[in-house]
Order: C-alpha cells, then sequence, then structure tokens
C-alpha cells in the first residue's frame, strides 16, 4: 500500500514539534472531520532555516508532512511558495491515488506558512 | 508475498490476530470435514447418481447443522455466497415479493452497509425507508419501531449486533411487534453467531442472516432463515435450486464448513462467551487506566463478547491501525480509509461522536484462539503507539480538540 519512503516518515517523523518564534504558520486540512496540518516555518533572508510539524491524520499525511519539512528547510520562500500538489507525494516515492490529497495537505501548509510570513513580515511579492 | 515493500512488514514477528469482527480463521475440524469435497467427493448436489446424492446428502446434513445453531428447521435454511448476499435478498427479495401491500421499510441507521445499500437502492427503486436513530450507546427502543410501523410497511430490518461496536439490539421485543402488525422482521445476525444465543422463535424473526467466515467457517458462503411460509423472491433466478430461493450448483465445500461450524459454534458458546468477555473486560480495564482521555463505544453491557471499539482523541485510527500492525497487533477502525479522503465510521456518528473522535477510533476483536498474553502484549504496546501520535498530532499541546 505505502512505499518504504512513507513508511519510514510515518514510523520516525523528522521535525514533530513547534517553532514558538516562528516567522511564518501555516495550518492546512479540515479541523471537523479530517487531516490537519500545522507547519512551523524560521525563515532568514528569505530563506527556510528550519520547519517543524504537528498533524493529526493518516500514515500518508504523517509521512508527507514530515517530508515536507526536509523538502522546504534550504529553499527560498519564493520556492516554497512554488511548490505543487504532488511535489511531496513524488518525494515520498509515491502515494496512493486514494491519499494524494495527504500531500496536497501538506503542500497547502507550506503555502500557508510563507503566506503568513510574507504578511506578518510585509513582504509581499514584488512581481 | 516477498515484495513487501517495507520490510519490517515481513518479518516473521509475534502476530496478535484481533480482528474476529472481520473475518475469522478456517478451525481444523471444519477444514478437515470440507476436505473431501475439493476432490474425491466432487459431486453435483442435483445429480441423480451416487456422486450426487453423496453431496446432496452432505448438504442436507450442513442445512440441520446450520438450523440447529438458530432453533430453525432444516427446510427454513438456505445456503447463500455470505451475510452480503443473505442480506440482499432478505431485503430486495421481501420488496419484491411485498411491494403490493406497501413501499415502506424500517431499519436503524447503524446497519452492515449490506443492509444499508440495500434500503438505498431500494429508496432510488421508489421504496420509502425510515431510518431509525439509536441513542449514544447504539440501542434501538422497541417503541420507536411501534412508532414507526405504518399500514405500509412492508418490512423491519434491525441487525442483532454491530459488528463495529459490538451493541445488541432488544430483538426479541422488536420481533414481537413487528409480527404482531403482520410485519416481515428480518435480523442479521452474523455477528451474534457463536456468540450470542440466536434463537429465530425467541426474536420473533421471519428472516435471518449468517455467515461462514464469521465463525470459523469459509469465506464466500452464508445462510439465510426463511419461516415457513414467508415469501421472498429470489434476486438469482436459475435452475431452481436451494427450493427456488437461490438457484446456482451448491458451494459443497463451503457449505460443508459451515455446517461444522455451525455444529461447533452452538456447542460452543456459552464457554467461548465467557472466555471472550473476560479478555475483552480486561482489556477495556487496562486500557482505560493506562491510557488519559479514552471513550468506549457501544453499551456497556449489552455488547457482543469479544468486541472492544474505543476512541483515542487525538491520534488517528488508520495510523494507530498501521502502528500497531508494525508491533504485529492486528486491528480495524470503522473508519473507511480505503475509499479515499477519511471518512468516519456511520456508526461512530450515529452514537453522536463528533468526527475528530471518530476517525481515532480503534476495534479490537478477540476470538477462540487469544488468551490473556495478547492483552498483556496489546498492553505493551498500546499506550506507546497512542502517545506518539498524540505527540505528533500536538493533542498534548491542545492544538487538536480532544
Ligand atoms: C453485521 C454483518 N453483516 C453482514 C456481513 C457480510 O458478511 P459477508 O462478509 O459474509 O458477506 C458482515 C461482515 O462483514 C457483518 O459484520
Amino acid at each position: 500500500m505505502y512505499s518504504s519512503t512513507v513508511m519510514d516518515h510515518f514510523h520516525a517523523p523528522r521535525n514533530v514539534g513547534d517553532l514558538p518564534d516562528a516567522d511564518g504558520v501555516g495550518n492546512a486540512g479540515n479541523p471537523i472531520s479530517g487531516n490537519t496540518i500545522a507547519l512551523h516555518l524560521k525563515i532568514a533572508d528569505g530563506t527556510v532555516t528550519d520547519a517543524k510539524f504537528r498533524t493529526f491524520g493518516c500514515a500518508a499525511s504523517i509521512a508527507a508532512s514530515s517530508m515536507v519539512t526536509e523538502w522546504v528547510i534550504g529553499r527560498t520562500a519564493d520556492e516554497a511558495a512554488s511548490i505543487e500538489n504532488d511535489t511531496i507525494a513524488e518525494a515520498l516515492g509515491g502515494l496512493p491515488p486514494t491519499k494524494m490529497h495527504c500531500s496536497a495537505m501538506a503542500a497547502d501548509g507550506v503555502r500557508a506558512a510563507i503566506k503568513d510570513y510574507r504578511s506578518r513580515h510585509g513582504t509581499v511579492r514584488k512581481d | 508475498m516477498d515484495s513487501t515493500p517495507f520490510p519490517e512488514t515481513a518479518l516473521p514477528m509475534a502476530s496478535t490476530y484481533l480482528d474476529h469482527n472481520a473475518t475469522t480463521p478456517v478451525r481444523s475440524e471444519v477444514f478437515d470435514a470440507m476436505e473431501p469435497f475439493f476432490r474425491d467427493r466432487f459431486g453435483n448436489a442435483s445429480s441423480i447418481h451416487r456422486f450426487g446424492q453423496d453431496a446432496r446428502a452432505a448438504v442436507e446434513e450442513a442445512r440441520a447443522q446450520v438450523a440447529g445453531l438458530v432453533n430453525a428447521r432444516p427446510g427454513e435454511i438456505y445456503f447463500t455466497s455470505g451475510g452480503t448476499e443473505s442480506d440482499n435478498l432478505a431485503i430486495k427479495g421481501t420488496a419484491c415479493a411485498r411491494k403490493a401491500d406497501g413501499r415502506h421499510i424500517i431499519t436503524t441507521n447503524i446497519e452492515h452497509s449490506a443492509v444499508m445499500n440495500s434500503c438505498a437502492f431500494l429508496e432510488r427503486e421508489g421504496f420509502e425507508v425510515t431510518y431509525l436513530l439509536v441513542d449514544e450507546n447504539g440501542r434501538i427502543d422497541p417503541g420507536q419501531v411501534e412508532d414507526a410501523l405504518t399500514d405500509r410497511t412492508i418490512l423491519v430490518s434491525i441487525m442483532h449486533s454491530n459488528n463495529e461496536i459490538g451493541t445488541v439490539q432488544p430483538v426479541g421485543e422488536i420481533g414481537g411487534i413487528v409480527r404482531a402488525r403482520g410485519v416481515c422482521f428480518h435480523t442479521d445476525a452474523v455477528q451474534s453467531a457463536g456468540k450470542l444465543a440466536v434463537d429465530v422463535e425467541a426474536m420473533g424473526a421471519d428472516l435471518l442472516s449468517l455467515s461462514g467466515h464469521k465463525i470459523y467457517g469459509p469465506k464466500g458462503v452464508g445462510a439465510i432463515y426463511i419461516r415457513k411460509g414467508v415469501e421472498i423472491e429470489p434476486t438469482a433466478h436459475g435452475g431452481h435450486h436451494e427450493n427456488d430461493v437461490r438457484s446456482g450448483t451448491e458451494n459443497t465445500v463451503g457449505i460443508v464448513g459451515m455446517g461444522m461450524a455451525a455444529e461447533l459454534a452452538a456447542e460452543e458458546r456459552e464457554s467461548e462467551f465467557r472466555h471472550l468477555s473476560e479478555m475483552r473486560d480486561a482489556l477495556e480495564a487496562r486500557i482505560r487506566v493506562e491510557i488519559e482521555g479514552v471513550r468506549v463505544n457501544g453499551h456497556p453491557q449489552r455488547r457482543l463478547p469479544g468486541t472492544l471499539n474505543v476512541s483515542f482523541p487525538g491520534a488517528e485510527g488508520e495510523s494507530l491501525i498501521m502502528s500497531l500492525d508494525l508491533a504485529g497487533i492486528a486491528v480495524s477502525t470503522g473508519s473507511a480509509c480505503t475509499s479515499g479522503a477519511i471518512e468516519p465510521s456511520h456508526v461512530l456518528l450515529a452514537l453522536g461522536r463528533d468526527p475528530r473522535t471518530a476517525l481515532g477510533s480503534v476495534r479490537f476483536s478477540f476470538g477462540r484462539d487469544n488468551t490473556m498474553g495478547d492483552v498483556d502484549y496489546v498492553m505493551s504496546r498500546l499506550p506507546g503507539i497512542v502517545s506518539r501520535l498524540r505527540e505528533v498530532s500536538a493533542a498534548s499541546a491542545g492544538q487538536v480538540p480532544v
């Protein structure tokens, strides 16, 4: 059902937690009846330097959340904001079709966190 | 088999199977009874020659064995392909046979999908279906049935025991009310057989569904009890097998297996009830003490002996199940993670659980081969798994409603 990368990230998720001094926080998912992610980013000079997550959800959404923290660290805010819905699914070695929404939720979390960062820091995109 | 993508799942680890409401293994007495019918005793029960006579005798013996399990006469038992077909036959078969008398059906909001979706099909065909709402323990009050009956009601279908939470309905009282009104009463006793007394007379049942693979028989075989004189229209028309109720050459191997399983289930029911209750009660007590913030779903007393459904708010069901599976513990969740985006169990929602809590629920269902050692093993792993997932979801930090 799941790739070994998914199982690895599910079983030993990276970067679980919160960043009390986060520069951007992204909440995504369905808090009433589904998976949710809270993604905290630390951003210095326009580059993500740290990321932590909390996720309520199935194995795929926990793995996607863990993977998205690894993916986002070291990227610029612009790169992060342009994440595609299936970026994380690909990084995980694929997800079952019925679990693609978990990859999309992780991407939504990144976009929301960058948006939060920009609104807090007044760094509206110049283009 | 060996291409398991995650090597840990392929490890020959101790495995603790606690998913007997999903299915049970074929017990060895049953397997031994079935074996000759694969090869040497292969006859078609409808054939006139001795091969056919041999198969016929075996099918009729199995019919008597199943009849014995539910206090019916052998002539009132018909073999099917399983619980799903029995439920379909009971509901659609009655609807079709009685539609001239009315087009109203009464059922509940916690039925198995075989009943629920048969009723949904009939709604699309113009029947009216009343879904009685269970209380917070999953029970229907017989008075609700009485109030819902109309002159146009042709069928009441209420399950004896629920597969997810184990709640047992007051079927005897309901059956009395329904039959006094001349309405047909069906009950799905798939989960009850072998664990609780299933007596078509005490229940006042006109139709009753059974399945082989929940009672240590094979998969793909089941039975329906149809009270003498109750008419139903077949769903499979053909060569007039099974007294024209269910056509198709008899699945002799499966039927023989189901017969043996039924006989043993009847014989061992009382000791099985005690054994299953003891293990379930021990697990329930330890979970309540050793894990914070849990909620047990189902009726505290009127419940199947081996079934324990627990919500662990802050942890999600599929994650719990996969973590337990990695620890060699097989359980299940009512939430349908198979059908796309997670959908909370309709049964838990019917109890009034909020969707998040419903999503964090696990069903443990014990069987005859389990021991108290299995309870100890589960409790050596479960608390750690729940707290790990709660940590990941930050339930502890109050970010997720508990
Ligand atoms: C209550 C109930 N009814 C019906 C069924 C369906 O039985 P089968 O799997 O034999 O089709 C099941 C099993 O899942 C069940 O638990």
